[in-house]
């Protein structure tokens, strides 16, 4: 039974992905398969958080080989959260992408390359091989590029052009990386690499694989300097896809630098640590800069991500597990608050008329309700109690203060109040001020559009509040998270058994 | 011979380099296909190569006898090879429609997403995909086109 579970999220986005793209003419059918599918990802990965909740790891052995010949799929209780919040944004964004613009989307097949998207994702959450990773990094990178030039716009090709091209760079880093690997330790399964890598003699040559993972790892993340790429593409997305890109692509990244470097490189901190701590601070200086000088709502939202990835990385910079924990927590609340900012960002679109800050105002007057809910994700993100940022941000930087690492604290804390800055400066152009003489008039809402846009809005900013006013739970499970995480020996053991083959003592 | 292939390794993955400073896109693509067969030779290299037996269970015996290749690599390098070709395809695609869409493969032609997100740009809405259809590169960057060809 757990071995069907820890494959199951695999297989209903695989079958939501082939069912659609064989209902290719039936856009209502595609359009309510893709959703049902969402839901029962959701469930899936309910149950999945509740088996790993107190710290066991679930593992499949892929073809009933054992561990290290095939290829396991290793799901922990981070795992199991990365997964769980994949199916909360497929859901939301499922339900919101019913809204305006749903025709022209599903006939340019949208819904086939959301649940290929999915596939990846989740793929690349459960898997516990290093080259199935890459497959499944490819899986995720093909789906996001035929996602990007959906609505085939000049933009969008032009947007769309810089993406691929520099992901296809940093995808084939990443093999060469696998590759140089796999010649230094005889093995692909992570924590059989995790076992060998301590014991080897060539340390230098693992330094240097480490490096070009953090290079391949960082250009999906989006971190400094590997970062434009991002701020040139996502804001030509259409609002349902930019809203899951921004939930889930660069978090992919994220996640591959949390696993590979607490598995394999926990034994080189000393080298890692100051460097992950460097990019960290750059990231967020960077990031929160270019948003600063933007006035394109999109742009700003596309530049945040990169800032607020800086305080993912600051966990695996400092490896305690009180700054491992802060990460995950920060992962979880800026999932759900970035996409929502992304979703909102079409609803102000589709009530305001436009993108740009000038061309936009009053919608306080014409929305209000609108106006409400972009507050909550808002303050979230620039770390105001008492929403789900405070307490990431709290204790992202309560970890850096008791690690020593004081420049990473006042980074985090005056990165904080630039983003301050760029929401109120959303706030005050969008909402607050008047609205300009040449303001669009957009064409209103159907119901049934206005439905798709709110619920998923109002459901996500729900959960960022309950994060922010029931921190505990949230913030217990992170801890759990964190010190299996750290716990090396306990995940190599549930991989590989307790006395594990030595197959790259057997083959060297 | 692992000095040979790490050698050709080294050359191939600088003549990528070179390539993706290219300013058309169709070299940075050719650029790309020369990177993917640089991490694929660094694969082959990583396992072992060398005079060795074809890695086949001879019939009746459980294992590899001693002195087999690595067949590992070759199943990797396959996989990469097909994904890499998946990839190539799309991105050749993505090209030739910029050609048609956007009247050039130059990147330094290209700046129709940064324009967009400025405040004087027109509105752009998604229009409903008609295949078969092109659109004209506007006359603008026809003129462009001649004046560059010109000089």
């Amino acid at each position: 039974m757990s071995q069907v579970l820890v494959v199951a999220p695999l297989l209903i986005p695989l079958l939501a992905a082939g069912l659609t793209a064989v209902l290719r003419r039936h856009l209502s059918a595609q359009r309510w398969l893709g959703l049902a599918s969402a839901v029962a990802l959701l469930l899936v990965a309910a149950r999945l958080l509740w088996e790993t909740s107190d710290g066991r790891i679930l593992v499949a052995q892929m073809g009933n080989w054992p561990a290290p010949f095939g290829i396991s799929l290793v799901i922990d209780l981070f795992s199991a959260i990365m997964i769980l919040i994949t199916g909360v944004m497929a859901v939301a964004v499922a339900i919101y992408a019913l809204g305006p613009g749903a025709q022209v989307r599903d006939s340019a097949g949208f819904q086939p390359l959301f649940h290929s998207l999915l596939l990846g994702v989740c793929g690349a959450f459960s898997t516990g091989d290093l080259f199935n990773l890459y497959v499944w990094f490819e899986v995720m990178l093909i789906a996001s590029f035929g996602l990007l030039v959906l609505d085939r716009t000049r933009e969008q090709l032009d947007g769309g052009l810089r993406y691929v091209m520099l992901n296809l760079v940093g995808t084939t880093l990443f093999l060469l990386a696998v590759g140089l690997l796999y010649g230094l330790t005889g093995t692909l399964n992570l924590a059989d690499i995790a076992r060998v890598a301590p014991t080897l003699d060539n340390q230098g040559a693992l330094a240097a694989v480490g490096v070009l993972l953090l290079v391949s790892f960082g250009s999906k993340a989006a971190v400094f300097p590997v970062f434009n790429w991002l701020p040139a593409a996502y804001h030509t997305a259409s609002m349902p896809v930019a809203a899951i890109f921004a939930a889930l692509l660069t978090k992919v990244g994220v996640y591959a630098i949390i696993r590979v470097f607490s598995l394999i490189f926990a034994h080189d901190t000393a080298f890692f640590g100051p460097v992950l701590a460097a990019v960290a601070i750059a990231t967020m200086v960077f990031g929160v800069l270019g948003a600063a000088s933007h006035h394109d709502v999109r742009k700003i939202l596309s530049f945040h991500i990169i800032s607020q990835i800086g305080y993912m990385l600051v966990g695996i910079a400092l490896m305690t597990p009180l700054a491992i924990a802060g990460s995950i927590l920060y992962i979880t609340h800026h999932i759900v608050v970035k996409a929502n900012l992304f979703l909102l960002a079409g609803a102000i679109r589709s009530e305001g008329g436009s993108f740009h800050l000038s061309r936009l105002g009053g919608l306080w007057i014409m929305a209000p309700m609108l106006a409400i809910l972009f507050l909550v994700p808002a303050l979230s993100l620039a770390g105001v109690p008492p929403f789900s940022g405070f307490w990431a941000k709290l204790v992202v930087i309560r970890s850096s203060l008791e690690g020593g690492a004081v420049i990473v604290a006042f980074a985090a804390l005056s990165v904080g109040l630039l983003t301050l800055y760029s929401m109120v400066k959303i706030w005050n152009e969008a909402f607050w001020k008047a609205a300009p003489a040449d303001a669009a008039t957009p064409a209103p809402l159907t119901r049934q559009e206005r439905i798709a846009t709110y619920v998923p809005i109002t459901v996500l900013a729900a959960i960022t509040l309950s994060i922010g006013l029931w921190a505990e739970p949230f913030a217990r499970l992170s801890m759990t998270a964190a010190e299996s995480l750290l716990d090396r020996t306990g995940y190599i053991s549930a991989v590989l058994g307790a006395v594990p083959t030595q197959v790259s003592e057997v083959l060297r | 011979m692992s000095l040979l292939l790490a050698v050709s390794i080294g050359v191939v993955v600088s003549a990528a380099v070179y390539l993706f400073l290219a300013r058309d896109l169709p070299r940075v693509l050719i650029g790309f296909v020369l990177l993917g067969m640089a991490a694929n030779l660094a694969i082959l290299a990583a396992g072992r190569i060398g005079p060795w037996m074809p890695p086949l269970v001879p019939s009746g015996a459980q294992a590899l006898p001693a002195g087999a290749g690595n067949p590992l690599p070759q199943a990797l390098i396959l996989t990469a090879i097909v994904i890499g070709f998946g990839l190539m395809a799309f991105a050749l695609m993505l090209i030739v429609k910029a050609q048609a869409l956007l009247g050039s493969v130059r990147s330094e032609d290209m700046h129709e997403a940064e324009t967009s997100a400025t405040a004087d740009a027109p509105l752009l809405e998604a229009e409903p995909y008609a295949p078969g259809r092109t659109v004209q590169p506007a006359a603008s960057d026809v003129e462009a086109e001649k004046t560059r060809h010109a000089s």
